[in-house]
């Protein structure tokens, strides 16, 4: 049996500097850009690229950020400052390889970091944008650990970014996903990960603009796991609770990574949402 | 609470012993006013001795309520209490000692923590 989906490296200018950006592709129809979570990859969205009901209306894309999955650091990066991810950097990431692939008013949803992110774009650039789906998002998530531990020498980065990943889980999601979602984990190179965190427990503070998110814009879904507490349905309602018209949904015994961690009952929570995007029009 | 099955239950599953093959350290794990000392040996579980102690010495230690351990011993444990840095994020679980070791071996403390659910 050979997936629909299909990989191709793309060159592209990040930031003033030369990329080559890894992503793969099923479908076709309404494009549909996915972002995966910090310090993961695209395969997180391997059942959404495979997914018969969805491939026939959309053009799913999922990319590689810079550092993660098959994309490499930029050249030279062995002499840069360690990898750190900003608002203004990923926001820049976002649009430009949208740009890149002719992704037309795509609808851009993103887990995590990448749920972080999707408020970002409904602030900036909405107008550009067909809908925007947050997956695990809050506007902020303050440090309650010391994420610079996974990027030590006498830690094992691997082991303790998988470790870290795997409580985020739900304990109910099937072990076979489970450990492939944690494996992802265990590749990241070093310091990607807590570099990743910088924007998601740092710098990317988004609480006090989201009231200006303009829905009627561009819509806006939000759906959060219930066994996830870094981004907690208590922190997605809370954000929600000021984007007027955003639309929550709180997925039952999921976690951090729905579409990784248990891909048959997430994609029985965004099919509709994806079929509501598609009515719109 | 079964504790003192935490030997027996680890060092049956080789899918935990495994990440804790280069461990041969003491931790404590503390359940309300009780304290316990957890020796494990290249990953397996060598003994847990319960307390009080008098002057003894730990890499790290583990802290949280007996209600709160029992929570987390629930199978299936509800959400926000089903991970170590569940608890940490709602400030139900204190972390204390040698964090290096503690973030080396964070998988196999969860996984063998975790085996004591019903």
């Amino acid at each position: 049996m050979i997936e629909p989906i299909a990989g191709r490296y793309a060159r592209i200018a990040l930031d003033g500097r030369p990329h080559r950006i890894y992503y793969e592709e099923a479908g076709a129809g309404i494009a549909l850009l996915c972002l995966h979570t910090a310090g993961s990859d695209s395969r997180q969205y391997r059942a959404v690229l495979n997914d018969p009901p969805i491939l026939k209306n959309y053009r799913v894309v999922a990319f590689d950020m810079p550092w993660h999955g098959k994309s490499s650091p930029p050249a030279g990066w062995q002499r840069d400052e360690p990898y750190r991810l900003t608002t203004a950097s990923y926001t820049r990431m976002v649009m430009t390889i949208a740009r890149e692939l002719k992704l037309e008013r795509p609808v851009v949803m993103g887990c995590s970091i990448g749920g972080r992110i999707v408020l970002h774009l409904g602030l900036e650039h909405a107008r550009e944008l067909r809908a925007l789906i947050g997956l695990q998002s809050a506007a902020y998530v303050e440090r309650y650990y010391d994420a610079s531990w996974m990027d030590h020498a006498e830690v094992h980065g691997g082991r303790a970014a998988g470790g870290l990943a795997y409580g985020l889980m739900s304990p109910l999601s099937p072990d076979e996903q489970r450990w492939e979602t944690v494996w992802h984990y265990m590749q990241g190179g070093p310091g990607v990960f807590s570099g990743d965190l910088h924007f998601y427990q740092v710098e990317g503070d988004i609480r006090g603009r989201i009231g200006a998110i303009d829905t009627k814009l561009c819509p806006l879904y939000m759906l959060t796991g219930e066994y996830d507490y870094s981004a907690s349905p208590r922190d997605t309602e809370a954000a929600a609770a000021r984007i007027p018209g955003a639309k929550v949904t709180i997925m039952k015994g999921l976690g951090h990574f729905p579409m990784s961690e248990n891909p048959e009952a997430f994609l029985a929570y965004l099919r509709p949402v994806l079929d509501e995007i598609r009515a719109r029009e | 609470m079964g504790i003192e099955r935490l030997a027996e239950r680890v060092n049956a599953d080789p899918a935990i012993v495994r990440w804790g093959r280069e461990m041969n350290d003491t931790f404590m794990l503390e359940i309300g006013d009780t304290q316990y000392l957890v020796t494990v040996r290249a990953g397996r579980i060598d003994r847990v001795e319960k307390g009080p102690f008098v002057m003894r010495s730990w890499r790290f230690a583990v802290r949280a309520s007996a209600e709160c351990w029992e929570r987390f011993w629930r199978s299936p444990p509800a959400p926000g209490w089903h991970d170590l840095f569940a608890l940490l994020r709602r400030g139900e679980v204190k972390f204390e000692g040698d964090e290096r070791v503690l973030w080396a071996y964070l998988l196999y403390l969860k996984l063998a923590l975790e085996r004591l659910r019903q």
